[in-house]
């Protein structure tokens, strides 16, 4: 679905990688890995139309598609190393906030099931502010599950989860790529998944 | 990829911009709502501002009133930039900036909509107080009535040409100071085309031309800084 063709990303004077190119096909999952500051975020942000790439060309779907096109972006789905919630608003009301500004839309009972699943139907009155890390976390996962978008973008998914929360991940992964999505995810920590749908990028 | 729907198509429509600013309105006075006192900080601050003045210089009739329009339109051209750091700083520390920037949702609509809200929740009340901060400078009548005017004209040419500065200075550090640095110059026609009207009341003219002028102002703001804002809101995410 995705291919991305010699890019390059450059921080300031420093380029992070030239001549990066990849495919990531329906129902696969690409682990990008690497040390600290080799540019696994900067090439998820690159993909995800955030960040303009020093060189290079993506396509989607067959089609070139210029950088922050819409066509790509609105395909995606973003989740970067913060959980995006607004410390005033419940659970409830940040994940209805994600997903209708993300154009999904999202019926009470679409909400209610999403965050029974992350296991956070107790707390879902409960304001944002009052949510361990783990639990914003779950927050974001649900969103995942609400907006049906093809590519995942994940940047450090496993930060903050603990076992079971890492298992969710896992299962919802491995759920997405059943129904023909695919996943680009930066992380450090291993993803629980049949060896057999993924592929792997080493940065250095 | 059947399951997996494509939602975006009415994003794109005049609906979606509607819709665009309902959302990005509408959460950013929900979350105003749940931080009334920092609301009443800034609100706080032009009341304080405003009274200091007689207190500093002399409690003359003639001086205050002359003083007046001048003194209201600076203390509310401060407490909107107080305010104005904010407008896209919690966005972006919290990550909720990206997925704005990412939205299917014309981001110029989204943006638009929180300027909106800035200026419902900051110059609005300004507005309304107005009327009685310049009684106790002794300004009557048409006068009181001009002030109240070119602010209620005047102030979202505020909020709109300072959400282009809250854009460019996000993620800079001191980006406050620079915020006043890069707004204030900006904001000086509209200073003084909005004192201006009040004055021209007191020497016994028409106040028409002032305010026609911050109209075309604030319908120049209107169609450009939302533009210009989105502009920069995706250079400081780059």
């Amino acid at each position: 679905m995705l291919e991305a063709q010699d890019l390059c990303a450059r921080r300031g004077d420093a380029t992070l990688f030239a001549g990066l190119s990849l495919r990531v096909p329906a129902s696969r999952a690409l682990i990008v890995t690497g040390a600290n500051g080799t540019g696994k975020t900067t090439l998820l942000r690159i993909l995800a139309g955030l960040t303009l790439p020093y060189a290079g060309t993506l396509r989607w779907r067959g089609e070139t598609v210029p950088p922050l096109s819409p066509k790509l972006r609105n395909d995606i789905v973003w989740s970067g190393h913060l959980a995006p919630l607004k410390d005033e608003l419940s659970a409830e009301e940040n994940l209805r906030s994600l997903v209708t500004l993300a154009g999904g839309t999202c019926d009470a009972e679409g909400v209610r099931a999403a965050l029974d699943e992350v296991a956070l139907l107790p707390q879902r009155t409960l304001p944002a502010r009052v949510l361990s890390q783990g639990q914003r976390r779950r927050i974001g996962l649900a969103r995942l599950t609400l907006l049906r978008r093809p590519l995942w973008l994940l940047d450090e998914p496993a930060t903050a989860l603990d076992a079971a929360g890492l298992q969710l991940l896992g299962t919802m992964v491995a759920r997405h790529l059943h129904e023909g999505g695919s996943v680009i995810a930066a992380t450090h920590q291993p993803l629980d998944l049949p060896a057999a749908s993924l592929d792997s990028l080493t940065l250095a | 990829m059947t399951a997996i729907a494509h939602t975006a198509s009415v994003t794109e429509t005049p609906f979606g911009v509607l819709a665009a600013l309902r959302w990005a309105a509408g959460r950013d006075l929900r979350l105003a709502m749940r931080s009334r006192s920092e609301l009443g900080v800034q609100l706080l601050f032009y009341v304080i501002v405003v009274s200091l003045f007689p207190l500093a210089t002399s409690p003359e009739r003639n001086l205050l009133a002359a003083m007046a329009p001048g003194v209201l339109w600076v203390a509310a051209l401060l407490a909107s930039l107080l305010s104005l750091s904010r407008l896209f700083a919690t966005d972006f520390a919290d990550g909720t900036l990206e997925q704005i920037a990412l939205s299917p949702y014309p981001l110029p609509a989204l943006v638009s909509g929180k300027i909106a809200a800035h200026w419902l929740t900051t110059g609005l009340p300004m507005v309304v107080l107005a009327p009685l901060l310049g009684m106790q400078y002794g300004l009557e009548g048409e006068a009181l009535a001009v002030i109240t005017l070119s602010l209620l004209i005047g102030s979202p040419i505020l909020s709109l040409l300072g959400a282009i500065g809250a854009a460019l200075t996000l993620g800079v550090r001191g980006g406050g100071s620079l915020l006043a640095l890069l707004v204030l110059p900006l904001c000086v026609p509209v200073l003084i085309f909005g004192a201006g009207g009040a004055d021209m009341v007191r020497a016994g003219l028409s106040a028409s031309a002032n305010l026609s002028l911050l109209v075309a102002g604030l319908l120049v703001a209107l169609v450009g800084a939302p533009f210009a804002a989105a502009a920069a809101v995706r250079i400081s995410l780059d």
